[in-house]
């Protein structure tokens, strides 16, 4: 999974180096596969992706033309859900009820749950083996701030991976302000940058 | 009558302004409900919603570069007003589906008598995804649709049943076009106004569900 909202956020260099060493037959969780000369979006172009759970690939034309073309698996999950099936994953729970997606094909093959009068759509946690996720600026203790909106779902997939590589446009020498962390650092497992 | 696309876009935008109150929170669309804040008189204190994760995003930011920290949903650099605040994700859909947003103005390819609404895909051809859309129209107060009456091709876009894959069942509230105004209601689609320089004729005959036409609407249209 790698973090970032079209370029806001994104882990830039660590996804150049996963093209220029051809990484493919990739999975990539992520909120949207960006524009195609950007990030996540180099990753489409190169092909480097099999399939992608994502909630949006209007942005990148050469989404749409790999998805139609029969190249590209794409699993499109509303955003509010996306990211609480990620939370979910990180924060040990066995799924969410949301009902975003009832009476939608959003709702096919999946358990409806009825409580308290009100339908939910059981949507089950996700996981990714590395998450990649950006930070303005991080610790030697991997606490990481991020500024502005480049949050989005950096903060979330932190915790929702076996390996967690972040990386920082930054590393300060001294610890950060506690008050100021959006990621602990325990979180993390690598520091690239 | 027929207007330039600049010109129903702003009667649009302008019309749905009218329905902003003083403290509201509202989340608008990408495109034509974008264009709705132009239309909100500045000294209303309201806060502007953003779904990659910011409430009070301002202007553009002509000075920022390419990798800017701040941006709106559609990913351009903006500025902040007084009182904006920065979040993640999760927290902003806490806002959006937890019921703590009381407008959301969007676009639609089709919108129905039942409130149904389709807006993410045309199978077959274009499919760029629900993004937040089918969050907001499930968690927010109330679901305000801004789009010209009709496609490019003069097709309805109001039909009595959506054919295209809906974003969400029975949520929108109210639709707002260059033509009209009309509230969605457990009885169906109730004309509420009609726009200056549209008959009540042509927008009947560009609309492909019934319309409820309260009597004071038909007298003014005489």
């Amino acid at each position: 999974m790698i973090g970032g909202f079209l370029r806001c956020g994104s882990p830039v260099k660590i996804i150049d180096e996963l093209v220029k060493n051809h990484i493919g037959n990739l999975t990539l969780i992520a909120n949207d596969t960006s524009l195609p000369e950007y990030d996540r979006g180099l990753l489409i172009v190169n092909k480097l992706v099999k399939k992608a759970i994502v909630s949006h690939i209007g942005t990148n034309p050469e989404s749409g033309r790999q998805l139609n073309a029969g190249e590209l698996e794409v699993e499109l999950v509303p955003m509010g859900t996306l990211v609480e099936r990620i939370r979910a994953a990180g924060a040990g729970l066995g799924g969410i009820l949301t009902p975003t997606g009832i009476g939608t094909i959003v709702e096919n093959g999946k358990d409806v749950v009825e409580v308290d009068g009100h339908k939910y759509l059981l949507e089950k946690p996700l996981r990714a083996d590395v998450a990649i996720i950006y930070a303005t600026k991080a610790d030697k203790f991997g606490n990481a701030f991020l500024d502005g909106t480049t949050r989005n779902f950096n903060t979330a997939m932190a915790t929702a991976a076996d390996i967690v590589i972040l990386e920082p446009e930054e590393i300060c020498d001294e610890p950060l302000n506690p008050a100021e962390i959006t990621i602990p650092g325990i979180f993390v497992d690598y520091i690239a940058f | 009558m027929i207007l330039s696309k600049e010109k129903c876009r702003e009667l649009i935008a302008r019309r749905v302004a009218q329905e902003v109150n003083e403290g509201d929170v509202i989340t608008l669309g990408i495109g034509l409900p974008t264009e709705v804040a132009n239309y909100i008189p500045e000294d209303m204190m309201v806060m502007l919603q953003s779904e990659n994760g910011m409430i009070g995003g301002g202007k553009r930011d002509l000075n920022a570069t390419g990798n800017a920290k701040i941006t709106n949903a559609g990913g351009l650099p903006v500025l902040t007003r007084q009182g904006a605040v920065f979040f993640d994700t999760a927290m902003s859909f806490t806002i959006i589906r937890g019921g703590h947003v009381d407008i959301t103005v969007m676009g639609a390819l089709q919108v129905d008598s039942h409130g149904n609404l389709a807006n993410w895909m045309i199978p077959g051809s274009v499919i760029p995804g629900m993004g937040g859309a089918m969050d907001l129209t499930v968690g927010a107060k109330k679901v305000i649709i801004a789009m010209e009456h009709t496609t490019p091709k003069g097709e309805a876009r109001i039909v009595k049943d959506c054919t295209l894959p809906l974003t969400a069942r029975n949520e929108v509230d109210m639709i707002v076009t260059e033509r009209c105004v009309i509230d969605v209601t457990p009885e169906g689609l109730v004309l509420k106004e009609i726009m200056p320089s549209f008959s009540l004729d042509e927008i009947i005959n560009s609309t492909d569900a019934p319309l409820i036409i309260p009597d004071e609407i038909a007298r003014k249209a005489l």
